[in-house]
């Protein structure tokens, strides 16, 4: 119980982050044609930002069915790795389908944090997950209900919040490191390339988005490969 | 929206399981050193493309977006917290489009 109420601490300030940067999904859920039940579902059951901003815009073109799984495995791959990597960390009790359902609630923050912690127990774990899908999920309804109340001038300028967020994340250890920056920047010129030049036009937005990011990942895995160092500054 | 249930399902399939499959099943670490580059900048990279070219009109205007922008990096440079990055930002598009508003 211990462990759970200290995880349920040091989830708070990513539930507050969460519950900002939520409510500007759903308004432009809302602002894309999606009911507010909508909004909230995908929030409740997905809980990412990257992946449920591209998802939207795939959803309101219809039968693009294999963008929208290819955009999701691409831009949550991620997700991925920061579960392999907190295999390495957890308790011998966290096993098997404790790892199925809290496996669910791996987001950027949440790994952040519990993988600054020497052992993660599934109590903690779970703690730590309440408050960020709770921001999650009451931002995107809170959002998804009041974006048409608020003046047209507030909804628009919430609108760039979530880029903020994604800024906050990638620049500071851009700062730090060139190879960060590099691929940084590559996968902003070729997601340009992608998008305005004529010959791609065909390409999907989702799908776009994961060449991007894939190829400019590759380039830098080729460029510069990381040391133990970097990794664990990460 | 007719196909929201089958895109529903999609998402929240893919998602789910991109995290929970290797959660459960991988009990060893990786060695591969440019697999482990390849996951290690993959974040970044995902987060730059869905930033750019978006954020230019993400308020709707190119003016408030740009200083939205502006504001969001300075702030982030400065390695200031998700929250205030993203808040910072949008009271910069907000004081645009109100100054464009009386203009």
């Amino acid at each position: 119980m211990k462990l759970f109420v200290k995880g349920l601490k040091a989830g708070i300030p990513i539930g507050i982050g969460y519950l900002s940067v939520s409510f500007t999904f759903g308004i432009m859920a809302i602002s894309l044609g999606f009911s507010w039940w909508q909004a909230v579902l995908i929030s409740a059951f997905t809980l990412t930002s990257a992946g449920q901003l591209a998802a939207i815009g795939i959803m309101t073109v219809p039968f693009q069915y294999l963008s929208m799984l290819i955009s999701q495995l691409t831009i949550n791959l991620r997700y991925a790795f920061m579960s392999v990597s907190l295999t390495q960390k957890v308790s011998k009790d966290f096993n098997g389908i404790k790892r199925w359902l809290l496996g669910f609630f791996m987001t950027d923050e949440i790994f952040a944090v519990a993988s600054s912690e020497k052992t993660v127990t599934p109590l903690f774990f779970l703690g730590l997950s309440v408050m960020p899908w709770l921001g999650w999920t009451f931002g995107t309804l809170a959002g998804s209900l009041m974006g048409s109340i608020l003046p047209d001038l507030f909804v628009a300028s919430l609108s760039i919040a979530i880029y903020g967020m994604f800024l906050a994340i990638i620049i500071p250890p851009a700062k730090r490191s060139r190879p960060i920056l590099a691929v940084i920047l590559v996968a902003a010129l070729l997601h340009c390339a992608l998008r305005f030049l004529p010959i791609f036009k065909e390409i999907p937005s989702g799908i776009a988005i994961s060449l991007a990011a894939i190829l400019s990942a590759l380039l830098g895995a080729a460029l510069f490969p990381i040391t133990e160092g970097e990794e664990a500054a990460k | 929206m007719k196909d929201f249930l089958i895109y529903f399902l999609i998402l929240v399939a893919s998602t789910y399981l991109i995290r929970t499959l290797p959660f459960a099943l991988f009990k060893k670490p990786i060695e591969n050193r440019f697999l482990k580059s390849f996951l290690f900048y993959i974040p970044f990279a995902v987060l730059a493309a869905m930033t750019v070219p978006a954020v230019f009109t993400a308020t709707g205007h190119i003016a408030s977006s740009l200083v939205g922008l502006a504001v969001g990096l300075i702030f982030a440079l400065q390695g200031k917290g998700l929250t205030a990055v993203a808040l910072l930002a949008s009271l910069g598009a907000l004081l645009t489009e109100g100054i464009l508003l009386l203009l």
